[in-house]
């Protein structure tokens, strides 16, 4: 596919978007539908296009294997930090209302630590996961 | 009319041999059911499905049919004994809707135990409006915590799987990896 | 009567329909990565089945509406069940699929009957 004018232009200047509306979907998942999951999944299947399009080599070269493995665990110790911070202040495990003076904040917080873990993870497992199958074929050939 | 597609889409799916077929029809079954979701007011899950279902999961479909190879055999022995299982756990299942609550009726059980609360009181406890993502990340956290957590276990999963050398097992007799 | 219980529960038996078109596809196909599809009809027909609890007539998404009070919220508690659950089906499915690759690297073949096929030989031999 890799000499398809169009359908590398097009990638191109999806690509950009479809990360942006990722970022969106995460941060205003608070009030409108949307939310860590949704953001991780979208994140990856931009990956996906620029690897399908660009090939696995040169995605590989910006985003590294190492890099979202690294992601998929990050995440879960970032919604685990969450609990603990919230336990070393005094409060419940993932009990938010420690997180700032005003409960209804301090949930806010929480709420975005807790779906920035989300995010990471899944975008991580993702990208990881479309790796190995890709890579996979590439190594037998 | 939805549900009738879907149900469709589905007897296509059962019928059709070639893969490459299946996938793309399993796509389409995945975005009918994110608008069935949309039509019944689960915004959150529409967009989820539409983006995991008909997204990601095709592109893994695909690249496990680049390895295995895109062509289904036709099944060995006689459906009559599936068919049979099938029909009786259906029948059961359909006499086990008879008691169930008409659909979308407001009186409804489910939405009488924690789900009032949730809508009426989340606004002055959590703050946000989308009750969704304040019951997943606050009210329900632990689940959503352990959730990750078996994403992430699925990743080292495949990892384990997929990562390693290629052709560590001896191939019996001669067979090859054809792939 | 009748046409009242067939409106009120049509949701429910296509959702049984396409539970047991899934189900037959896993039981009666000896391809695995067609199996791991029915899986995946069976599974979507499980989502729909709690979405459809969750409905309320006339309901409307369960975002709050600032100021109003009044207003028929859905159920959003199965909504949150499937979500994660949705993302936990990926997972799943993508093990699954790894599988089926591993299986086809060591065999040669996906076909359940080839592969017993070839146990039953190579138990012969040994």
């Amino acid at each position: 596919m890799r000499e398809e004018v169009i359908v590398r232009v097009g990638a191109k200047v999806l690509a950009p978007f479809i990360i942006t509306f990722g970022l969106y979907v995460h941060f205003h998942g608070d009030y409108s539908p949307g939310g860590g999951f949704q953001a991780g999944v979208i994140l990856a299947a931009a990956i996906a296009l620029l690897a399908l399009v660009y090939g696995l080599d040169a995605v590989q070269k910006v985003v590294t294997p190492r890099f979202v493995r690294a992601c998929a665990a990050l995440g879960v110790i970032i919604f685990a930090g969450v609990g603990v911070v919230t336990m070393v202040l005094g409060h419940n495990y993932l009990g938010y209302n420690a997180l700032a003076h005003d409960p209804e904040h301090g949930q806010h917080y929480g709420i975005l630590g807790v779906e920035l873990g989300v995010l990471v993870t899944v975008f991580g497992v993702m990208v990881t996961v479309f790796y190995l199958f890709a890579g996979r074929r590439r190594r037998k050939q | 009319m939805l549900l009738t597609l879907l149900a469709a889409a589905g007897l296509a799916l059962l019928r059709v041999r070639n893969l490459f077929a299946v996938v793309m029809l399993a796509g389409i079954y995945s975005l009918l059911s994110a608008g069935l979701f949309t039509v019944m007011d689960a915004v959150d899950v529409a967009f989820t499905e539409a983006a995991v279902g008909a997204g990601i999961s095709t592109v893994l479909f695909l690249g496990a049919l680049a390895l295995c190879g895109h062509h289904e055999s036709k099944p060995g022995h006689t459906p009559l004994l599936p068919l049979f299982v099938v029909l009786v756990t259906g029948g059961l299942l359909v006499w086990g809707t008879m008691d169930m609550p008409g659909f979308g009726d407001p009186a409804n059980p489910v939405h009488h135990h924690v789900a009032d609360h949730y809508i009426e009181e989340s606004y002055h406890e959590i703050g946000i409006p989308n009750v969704v993502t304040s019951v997943l990340a606050s009210y329900r956290g632990y689940d959503t915590m352990g959730e990750t957590t078996v994403v992430f276990a699925a990743a080292v999963g495949v990892m384990i799987l997929l990562a390693g050398r290629l052709g560590r097992r001896p191939q019996p007799e001669g067979k090859g990896d054809g792939g | 009567m009748s046409l009242d219980l067939l409106v009120s529960h049509y949701n429910y038996w296509v959702v049984i329909f396409l539970m047991m078109v899934g189900f037959y596809i896993l039981i009666s196909r000896g391809n695995l990565v067609k199996k791991v599809v029915g899986l995946n009809v069976f599974q979507t027909s499980v989502f729909m089945l709690y979405i459809s609890m969750g409905k309320v007539s006339g309901g409307t998404p369960p975002i709050l509406v600032y100021g109003e009070t009044d207003v028929l919220y859905s159920n959003p508690l199965p909504h949150v069940l499937i979500l994660t659950a949705i993302v936990v089906g990926i997972a799943t499915t993508s093990v699954g699929l790894a599988l089926a690759v591993r299986i086809k690297e060591a065999y040669g073949t996906i076909e359940e009957d080839e592969i017993n096929a070839i146990e039953a030989r190579t138990e012969a031999t040994e």
